[in-house]
C-alpha cells in the first residue's frame, strides 16, 4: 500500500510549479505590484474609516444617548439620543426582511428547480438583475408614486383634504424588501445550484415527489445559503439612506398614526440610524455632529457584526457530497 | 494459485484505474468467486476480510422480479440502450459490465424510471415488475419497490436517524412518530452493516460520517422502505478497499431477500458478488449469462476481449 503511493509523482509536479514562478514576465510583475498596492491602499482606507469612527464614536457614545429619544433643539445638549432611530432601523429591517425572505426563497426555488415557463423565468431573472443595479433613490421615488395612490391610503397618513402622504414604515419596508430581494435570491440560488443532481435523484429514488424533495432535502441543504443571502440583504437595508429619507419621512421620533398598537407605528413615520446621521451631520442640518458620530459608530458595529455572522454561517453550513 | 501478485492488483485500485487484469492467468484455474467460496482462498487482499458461509448464502431458489423486454432509450438522436431484454431475479446478483458510455447506467435508471427525469430521454419497450408493466405503475410506488444507490455517497443533510427514516415519512396527516420508526430504522442499519458504528449517535449529522459509512447509510436508507429490487450504480468506485469489501459483503448477504443489479467497472468485483453477468457494448446487451460462463467461456468476441482486459 505504501509503496504504491510513493510511486505517484506528486512531488515532481509540485516542484515544477515552484519553478514556474521564477519565469514571470515584466508585465506580470508590474501587474502584481499594482494589485498589491491597490490592495494595501484599500485596507488602509477601510482601517482608517473604522478607526476614525471608532475613536469618535467611543468619545461621544454613552448609555444616555442610547436610551433617550431624539429631541429638536438648537443646542447639541438639547438634542436627546438615538433611541428612536435605532428602533426605526430595527423595525425597517424586520419588515423588509420579512417580506423579502419568503418571496426571495420562493423565486429562487422556482428559478432553479422549475424554471418554467422559461420566458417568464428569464424575465424575472432580468428584473432581479435590474434591482441590483437600480439606484435606490429611483426605487424610493417609485415607491412614493405607488404609496401616494388613494388605494394605498391604509398604509400611511391621510391629510384632511384626502391627500395620501405615502410615507410610512410600511412604504419604506416594502421598497426595502426590493433592495434585499436580490441578495436572498442570489444566496438561495447559489446554494441550490451547489447541491449535486444525484442528491435530488436519491430523494426521487426513494419514491418522493418534487415538492417533498424541495421541502425536506433541498431547503435544509440550502439553509446556510439562505441565511447568508438574507443577512446580506439585512445589511443592505440597514445601510440604506435614500429610501428612508424619501419614504419614511423626516420626523426624528417615531410618529404613530392611528389607534391600533404596533400597526400605528408601522403606519407612521420615523427615522433610522442612517437618516439620523444624515440629518445631524454637517452634511444635513448639522445640529448634532457628535451624536451623528455616535450613531454612525453604532451603525458600523451592526454592519460589522452582520458580516462576521455571514462569515460564520457560510463557514459552518457548507455541505459537501463526495 | 493462478493469481498475480496482490500488490499489483492493489496499486491499480488505488490509483483509480479499474483493475481490469484477470485474476486467472493461465486459465487452468476457475475464477474464484467469494459467493461460491471454492475454498481456493481469496483472490485479492479485499476478499480476505470476509469469508462467507457458502451453504447459507448460495441461493436455493431464484424468482423473477423484473423483466426488461426490448428496452430502447434515446437521448435526442443518441441511442444509449438498444433493444435490451434481460431478467432480474431475486436470490441472485446481476452485474452489468462494459466500457464507459455503453449504456449501463441508462439501463439501470430505466428500471426505476429515473431516466424519465431527463427531458430528452425517450424510452421504448416494456419493463415489468412482478408481472406488472412499470409504465402503468405510479412512479412513487415503483421507486419504493426498486431502490437505488449512487456512485457518490449522498446522505441528506439531516441526522443519521432521519436519513434512514426519510423514505418512511409520508406527507399528510398520519406521519409516523420516532418511536414507531425506530425498529425499522435499526433493522435497516443492521442489514446495511453499519449499526455497530452508529448506534450511539443516531442524532449526529449524517454528513459527518466517512465516505464508506455514508454509502452504507445510503444502503440502509434504501432498505428501510423494503424494496424488492436494489440498483447499485458503481457503488464502490468512490470508496477505499476496506469499505468496498464491507459493501460487497453486505450485497452478498442481501441477495437472499432482494434482487440486486450492480453496475461496476471492477471485473473482480463482478466476479466476487455476481451470479449473472450482462456485458454491454455501445448500447447492446452483447452477452448475458452466469458469471462462470461470461468470464470463462464468453461467446462473443467482444466479451472475450473485454474480460481479458484488451480494451477498457
Ligand atoms: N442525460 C443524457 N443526455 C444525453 N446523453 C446521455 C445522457 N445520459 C447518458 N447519455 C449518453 O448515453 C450513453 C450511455 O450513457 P451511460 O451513462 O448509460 O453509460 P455508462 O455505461 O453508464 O457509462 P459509464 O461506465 O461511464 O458510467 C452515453 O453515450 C452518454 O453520452
Ligand atoms: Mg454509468
Amino acid at each position: 500500500m505504501v509503496s504504491g503511493k510513493s510511486r505517484r509523482p506528486i512531488k515532481a509536479r509540485g516542484s515544477r510549479k515552484v519553478r514556474a514562478r521564477g519565469v514571470w514576465s515584466i508585465g506580470d510583475r508590474v501587474g502584481l505590484t499594482i494589485a498589491w498596492a491597490t490592495g494595501i491602499f484599500l485596507c488602509l482606507v477601510a482601517f482608517s474609516v473604522t478607526i476614525y469612527l471608532a475613536l469618535k464614536g467611543v468619545q461621544y457614545l454613552n448609555l444616555d444617548i442610547l436610551i433617550s429619544r431624539p429631541e429638536a433643539g438648537t443646542e447639541q445638549s438639547e438634542t436627546g439620543g438615538i433611541l428612536d432611530p435605532m428602533i426605526g432601523t430595527l423595525l425597517l429591517t424586520i419588515l423588509g426582511t420579512a417580506i423579502a425572505a419568503p418571496i426571495g426563497v420562493g423565486i429562487a426555488i422556482w428559478l432553479t428547480e422549475y424554471g418554467r415557463p422559461s420566458l417568464l423565468a428569464r424575465f424575472v431573472e432580468a428584473g432581479i438583475e435590474m434591482l441590483v443595479g437600480a439606484p435606490s433613490i429611483a426605487l424610493a421615488i417609485f415607491g412614493l408614486l405607488i404609496f401616494q395612490n388613494s388605494f394605498m391610503a391604509p398604509f400611511s397618513f391621510t391629510a384632511e383634504g384626502g391627500a395620501v402622504f405615502g410615507r410610512s414604515f410600511f412604504a419604506a419596508g416594502a421598497i426595502m424588501s426590493l433592495i434585499a430581494l436580490p441578495f436572498v435570491v442570489g444566496g438561495t440560488r447559489e446554494a441550490l445550484n451547489s447541491i449535486p443532481k444525484h442528491v435530488r435523484e436519491a430523494s426521487y429514488a426513494l419514491g418522493k415527489d418534487q415538492a417533498s424533495t424541495i421541502r425536506r432535502v433541498l431547503l435544509p441543504s440550502a439553509r446556510s445559503g439562505i441565511a447568508t443571502g438574507t443577512t446580506l440583504g439585512m445589511a443592505q437595508i440597514i445601510g440604506e439612506t435614500a429610501v428612508v429619507v424619501v419614504l419614511l419621512g423626516a420626523s426624528l421620533q417615531l410618529a404613530p398614526e392611528g389607534a391600533i398598537p404596533v400597526l400605528d407605528v408601522l403606519k407612521g413615520t420615523g427615522s433610522t440610524l442612517t437618516s439620523y446621521v444624515y440629518q445631524n451631520s454637517p452634511a444635513g442640518e448639522g445640529k448634532a455632529p457628535e451624536k451623528a458620530y455616535a450613531a454612525a459608530f453604532v451603525l458600523l458595529l451592526i454592519v460589522i457584526a452582520l458580516n462576521l455572522f455571514v462569515n460564520q454561517i457560510s463557514k459552518r453550513g457548507r455541505h459537501t457530497w463526495g | 494459485m493462478g493469481i498475480e501478485s496482490a500488490d499489483e492488483v492493489h496499486d491499480r485500485t488505488e490509483s483509480g484505474i479499474p483493475p481490469i487484469k484477470r485474476i486467472v492467468v493461465n486459465g487452468e484455474m476457475p475464477p474464484v468467486r467469494v459467493s461460491q467460496g471454492e475454498a481456493n482462498g481469496a483472490p485479492t487482499h479485499i476478499a480476505e476480510s470476509f469469508v462467507i458461509d457458502q451453504g447459507a448464502m448460495a441461493p436455493a431458489w431464484t424468482e423473477e422480479r423484473m423483466k426488461v423486454e426490448s428496452l430502447g432509450v434515446r437521448f435526442d438522436r443518441k441511442e444509449a440502450v438498444k433493444d435490451v431484454s434481460i431478467e432480474v431475479n431475486s436470490g441472485e446478483v446481476l452485474a452489468l459490465i462494459g466500457p464507459s458510455g455503453c449504456g449501463k447506467t441508462t439501463l439501470l435508471r430505466s428500471l426505476n424510471k429515473l431516466v424519465d427525469l431527463t427531458p430528452t430521454a425517450v424510452r421504448s419497450g416494456r419493463i415489468m415488475l412482478d408481472g406488472q408493466d412499470t409504465d402503468l405503475m405510479d412512479d412513487t410506488l415503483l421507486r419504493k419497490k426498486v431502490g437505488m444507490l449512487f456512485q457518490q455517497p449522498n446522505p441528506f443533510p439531516m441526522s443519521i436517524f432521519d436519513n434512514v427514516a426519510y423514505g418512511l415519512r409520508e406527507r399528510g396527516t398520519k406521519r409516523p412518530g420516532k418511536k414507531e420508526l425506530e425498529p425499522i430504522v435499526v433493522d435497516a442499519l443492521e442489514r446495511a452493516g453499519i449499526w455497530a458504528e452508529v448506534s450511539d449517535n443516531l442524532s449526529h449529522p449524517a454528513l459527518s460520517l466517512s465516505g464508506g459509512q455514508q454509502q452504507r447509510l445510503c444502503i440502509a436508507r434504501s432498505l428501510a422502505v423494503r424494496p424488492e429490487v436494489l440498483l447499485l450504480d458503481e457503488p464502490c468506485s468512490a470508496l477505499d478497499p476496506i469499505s468496498t469489501a464491507i459493501i460487497e459483503e453486505t450485497i452478498v448477504e442481501l441477495k437472499s431477500e432482494i434482487a440486486i443489479v450492480i453496475v461496476t467497472h471492477n471485473l473482480q468485483q463482478a466476479e466476487r458478488v455476481a451470479d449473472q453477468v450482462g456485458f454491454m457494448y455501445l448500447g447492446d446487451l452483447v452477452e448475458y449469462g452466469s458469471v462462470e460462463q461470461v468470464f470463462n467461456a464468453p461467446m462473443a468476441e467482444r466479451t472475450k476481449d473485454y474480460v481479458r482486459g484488451d480494451f477498457g
